[in-house]
């Protein structure tokens, strides 16, 4: 064993690299979630995102335009989603799974000449002196924008649902819609707002993936984190601030087993490789033991009639 | 009553006639663990199926399914393709062995082909891999030669035998020619995974390796060794040749094309046999891909003689003296390693640190 191998300040910087694909995609599936609506569509919508923001960087030359395409292709797929259930008031669990299998055929269909090509690198954010700060220079301030947009994100959906009149009406939406629709909120129409804007951030989630963190185009190369960030939602009470917490300890953590078997720390591995699951929920879990739940319409149909 | 004989006949012909339609095509079946366009492993498995289409035309008819997880959806999926009819299924993981056996029981006229596994509970089940670690023998000297930190860094998938013997490999071979060399392992258990293959190299980068092996199917630890630059990386499976002329300098490079062809032609002859077949770079199943000029001209010399020696088997990748990671011995001075030691191996040579996960 040798611990004086990992270099703390690399590790905590990767940490947060690797929480920002799950952080955007569960930030987003929270707003959804608490406008009442179920989309189980997440990774297919990342996968989406992250052969959008690919094909455009590359081509473009610019990751900030491959973004602004990732998000951009995340809420036009999850638009078909809005369709479905708010329009054609399918069922919201089969077509968040179709939209999950139809978003994986379609990048694969998308990026097939894109397989082995590199992007164009994102260059760190250039925050001048900050940077230059002996160890909290490298771990807080020398990544890349969508760390930083991230982060943002999570605050502005904190007090956006919290503190004003238009978080209070989607909360409404996704507590009772029924009153919410007497009361004379376009149910419908918030709803799609709010699953456009979850598609979006699972769009920047899945190009996070595509851009920064690998930095290439492989079929189906968001393995699963769609799903990750959907659990994330729910152990973290459908709460923002928890949801960051989750999304760095699940980072976290999955960075610190990489280290420490590199290390060859004698915890058997099996062990190392399921940490990153079960701290993370257990610590949801004890956290949620308030009397948070899930917002009272979720999952439910709305018909204007009912 | 002539009505009824006309229909039954004619029921009987067209039976006859869809039957015979069903012989004029084998059909030929592959199961992939991966997506077809991961660019290592499912790739060239692919490639391989091509080759079989390319080879027979009209003849054959070939169906792949793709990203099918090993366990129990892979039963689904031998299960349904014997039922449409294939006549040899060609099962490419290692995680496949028990859902291909099981399958094989339930159908004794389907020939199944298991890739890296070893077990043939069935007379239609055939076993079929590559002596890879002949290739990590040349990997693990130009390795050696390229570190200067002396960490060398190596990704491996799941703790089988397969995966254990391309570390040994590597490792007798780099420490061959750098007596200082030290190995990092990670276990990422997943073959494919291109976030958690680049988080794994990252790791090993951030941890003074500069040159990172890899057992795991996407290209990502290459990509993510370009960005660090500096580190050294060898294709996996497949050539891998957009990472070339660095950090890609040689690569492993799977050819089953020829097997897949000369198995589909047994199976049309009627001559296919529940065999084992283990071949190398002699025979040209594992192939080495361009070594680049980045490995200085005397280091690129030595592999390409080493490759020469395995090819006509005049050297063994596991000659000793060597012993266990324990200090027992393992082969003593002029042994090789016989296959049935190298097919269950489940040790660390001596000189490599950790354990291997149980």
């Amino acid at each position: 064993m040798d611990l004086s191998a990992i270099n703390p300040i690399l590790l905590i910087a990767a940490m947060i690299a690797a929480a920002t694909p799950i952080l955007l995609a569960a930030i987003g599936e929270l707003v959804v979630e608490r406008a009442g609506v179920l989309n189980l569509g997440v990774e297919g919508m990342m996968i989406t995102g992250a052969v959008c923001g690919f094909i455009i960087a590359v081509n473009t030359g610019s990751p900030t335009v491959g973004f602004i395409a990732a998000a951009v292709g995340g809420a036009v797929l999850s638009l078909l989603f809005a369709f479905l259930t708010q329009v054609a008031l399918a069922n919201q669990v089969a077509s968040g799974l179709a939209l999950t299998l139809f978003g994986l055929g379609l990048s694969s269909l998308m990026g097939q000449s894109y397989v082995g090509i590199k992007p164009p690198r994102a260059e760190a954010t250039p925050l001048g002196p900050l940077a230059e700060i002996p160890i909290i220079g490298p771990i807080l301030f020398g990544h890349d924008l969508m760390v930083y947009l991230g982060l943002g994100i999570v605050a502005a959906t904190w007090a956006v649902l919290k503190f004003t009149r238009m978080g209070l009406v989607l909360r409404a939406v996704g507590e009772n819609h029924d009153a919410a629709h007497a009361l004379g909120y376009k149910v419908k129409r918030i709803r799609t707002l709010a699953i456009l804007f979850g598609g979006a951030c699972a769009g920047l989630g899945g190009a996070y993936i595509s851009l920064i963190r690998v930095p290439q185009w492989t079929e189906g190369m968001t393995a699963g984190v769609g799903w990750i960030a959907l659990a994330l939602v729910v152990f973290a009470s459908w709460k923002p601030w928890r949801v960051l917490l989750g999304a760095y300890l699940f980072g976290g953590i999955t960075q610190l087993q990489l280290n420490l078997q590199g290390a060859g720390v004698a915890i058997p591995v099996e062990y190392l490789a399921m940490s990153p699951y079960i701290v993370t929920i257990i610590v949801l879990v004890i956290l949620s033991a308030d009397k948070s739940r899930a917002p009272g319409s979720l999952g439910r149909t709305f018909h204007a009639s009912g | 009553m002539k009505l009824t004989t006309l229909l039954a006949s004619a029921a009987l012909a067209l039976g006859l006639a869809g039957g015979a339609m069903a012989q004029d095509k084998t059909k030929v079946g592959f199961v992939y663990v991966g997506p077809v366009g991961d660019g290592g492993w499912t790739y060239e498995h692919d490639q391989g199926r091509l080759a079989v289409e390319a080879e027979f035309g009209d003849q054959v008819e070939t169906v792949f399914v793709e990203n099918v997880a090993e366990g129990p959806d892979s039963e689904r999926v031998m299960t349904q393709m014997a039922l449409d009819g294939a006549d040899l299924i060609f099962t490419t993981s290692f995680g496949y062995m028990d859902p291909t056996n099981n399958v094989a029981a339930k159908f004794p006229d389907v020939k199944f082909e298991h890739a890296t596994g070893y077990k043939r509970l069935h007379p239609n089940v055939s076993t079929y891999s590559a002596r890879f670690y002949e290739g990590r023998a040349i990997q693990g000297h130009i390795a050696g030669n390229m570190t200067k930190s002396n960490i060398i860094g190596y990704i491996g998938s799941f703790p089988i035998p397969e995966v254990i013997r391309g570390i040994n490999s590597a490792y007798v071979h780099a420490k061959k020619v750098n007596p200082d060399v030290e190995f990092k392992i990670i276990w990422v258990y997943t073959w494919f995974d291109p976030a958690k293959e680049a988080d794994a190299a990252k790791t090993l980068i951030d941890q003074g390796a500069d040159v990172v092996l890899q057992h795991t199917d996407s290209t990502a630890p290459q990509a993510a060794a370009q960005e660090a630059g500096g580190v050294v990386t060898f294709g996996q499976a497949s050539d891998m040749g957009q990472y070339a002329p660095f950090p890609r300098v040689s690569s492993i490079i799977d050819d089953w094309a020829p097997y897949y062809i000369a198995r589909t032609r047994a199976v049309m002859e009627g001559t296919w046999e529940s065999q084992d077949t283990w071949d190398g770079i002699g025979a040209g199943m594992v192939g080495i891909g361009e070594i680049t000029d980045a490995v200085p001209a005397d280091v690129r010399e030595e592999a390409l003689a080493l490759k020469a020696a395995l090819a006509d088997g005049s050297y063994h990748a596991f000659t000793g003296p060597l012993n266990k990671q324990d200090g027992s011995p393992f082969l003593a001075d002029g042994e090789t390693a016989d296959d049935g030691t190298l097919a269950g191996m489940n040790f660390y040579v001596e000189g490599i640190e950790g354990d291997i996960p149980q």
